[in-house]
């Protein structure tokens, strides 16, 4: 992953929370008028150079609660992503409107009413999913990356952009946290998208792997421990691969 | 923001009026978003939450042994602590034709390892269970969750069970003596759900008489006999 997203372009800069892990130059926008290079950048960002988790460190509590399987994941994974998009969204079309003095307010109560309105959705028509995410669904408003993207990005970028910020900076999240799920459940349990009928449908138990059978299960990984540990070892590969590439 | 005092002034306060304004403009928004939202999604809920308790139900009665509307036969009960609440329960009654097939209600313990452990339980016309399903519980992962029928099988072993099969003092865990197995390193657990179905039991061959009432029968009824009459 890190080599093909690594050399897509050159390093360039479109966001102005700079953070210790982001060794892009600064304020350099891209060129105007190509779309790729308009583009590729925010997809970079938000997936790889400065990822709300890895780089960011942001959205750390749901990611920590809610990351025991790659089911779980995946569904706060898509529940964040379409958040981040509509708020981006939203925030991007009154960021003319919507005076600086009092931009964080207004950004939280259009977050909260998203928030809200997509979980009544998950409840009407993915039942069994909200049933699993349950409390995490509400608790989406305090993911800090959220208002972060809001304020840093959507409140000064063009409808397009926004969305497809909100797009990557989700799915940036998504692949964390399915990654942290994925190692967890297959060292908890022994199995990976264990639970996957529950959000694809009946026709879906196939999914379910068993990696290793009769795996006598380690608890201490489906514990919150085992969040805190695998979270450290991705951030360690992390660095590990930036740094490797700066040196 | 420049100029003289006066009109800095009444600059600041236009400025303020205005922020006001658009606050409670947004404010008005996201309420109206959350409104229709409910508005469009809240038969949907309802439906969603119908089907889901139905399919808990048929998972531990078979559809094809009555054929009324389970979820329209229901009877409230006052709070009892056989079924572990202290608020009125519903119970659901299951008819073929006319002849009564099998009462369905939820029940609680509440000492399991961490928190309550919520169950729903079937048991048929004779007083055999039919079936018993975890609803919500917060027990140990890899532990104590076994008794969630998603990770292990262990709860259908109280089907067919009655309260005189097995004996009451053999209604425990293989550990207490009985006849029910435990799992490695979680006793707690299964001996929570051992003993809250047998109060299930215990409620239902005590209030067996009028369990299959309508409501109104069973109002007047059940207070008649508490009242000693």
């Amino acid at each position: 992953m890190s080599e093909t997203l690594s050399e897509t372009t050159a390093p360039s800069d479109i966001n102005e929370d700079k953070k210790p892990g982001s060794s892009l130059a600064e304020g350099s926008f891209p060129a105007k008028g190509s779309f790729l290079a308009e583009y590729t950048p925010i997809a970079k960002d938000g997936l790889w150079s400065n990822n709300a988790v890895l780089v960011q460190m942001l959205g750390l509590c749901p990611l920590l609660a809610v990351s025991n399987s790659v089911i779980n994941a995946l569904g706060l994974g898509l529940a964040t992503i379409a958040v981040l998009i509509l708020s981006n969204m939203s925030i991007s079309l009154i960021r003319n409107i919507v005076r600086p003095e009092i931009h964080l307010p207004v950004f939280v109560i259009i977050i909260a009413s998203v928030v809200t309105a997509i979980e009544l959705v998950i409840h009407a028509w993915f039942h069994e999913l909200y049933l699993i995410l349950g409390i995490f669904i509400p608790l989406i408003v305090t993911n800090c990356s959220i208002i972060a993207r809001a304020e840093a990005f959507a409140s000064k970028n063009t409808l397009g952009k926004a969305a497809f910020d909100g797009l990557m900076m989700g799915l940036g999240f998504t692949l964390v946290l399915v990654v942290l799920g994925a190692m967890r459940e297959v060292i908890g349990l022994g199995t990976l998208l264990s639970n996957a009928h529950i959000m694809f449908g009946e026709g879906m138990q196939w999914l379910t792997i068993e990696v290793i059978p009769d795996y006598k299960g380690f608890l201490l990984a489906i514990l919150p421990p085992g969040a805190f540990m695998g979270l450290a070892f991705l951030l360690a590969l992390k660095n590990y691969f930036s740094l490797k590439k700066k040196a | 923001m420049s100029g003289t005092k006066a009109i800095d002034k009444s600059s600041l306060l236009h400025n303020m009026i205005i922020s006001a304004a658009l606050l409670a403009g947004f404010g008005g928004l996201g309420t109206a978003l959350v409104v229709s939202t409910f508005e469009l999604t809240k038969e949907q809920i309802e439906a969603s939450e119908k089907a889901n308790l139905l399919k808990n139900l048929n998972n531990i009665l078979p559809a094809e042994s009555y054929n009324n509307d389970l979820l329209a036969s229901r009877l409230t009960v006052p709070a009892d602590s056989l079924l572990g609440y202290d608020k009125p329960v519903t119970v659901y009654q299951a008819w073929k034709d006319k002849t009564p097939v099998a009462v369905a209600y939820p029940i609680v313990a509440h000492d399991g390892y961490n928190g309550d452990i919520n169950l729903l339980i079937t048991i048929n016309v004779s007083g055999q269970i039919s079936g018993v399903r975890v609803i919500s519980h917060k027990e140990t992962p890899g532990l104590g969750d076994k008794i969630d029928i998603n990770k292990n099988p262990w709860i259908l072993s109280f089907n067919g069970k009655s309260i005189n099969n097995p004996k009451q003092k053999l209604w425990r865990v293989k550990k207490d003596g009985g006849v029910f197995d435990q799992f490695t390193g979680a006793t707690i657990t299964p001996r929570a759900v051992v003993k809250a179905v047998y109060r299930a039991l215990d409620y239902y061959n005590a209030n067996k008489q009028w369990l299959f009432l309508d409501q109104k029968s069973f109002d007047q009824k059940y207070h008649a006999a508490m009242r000693g009459e």
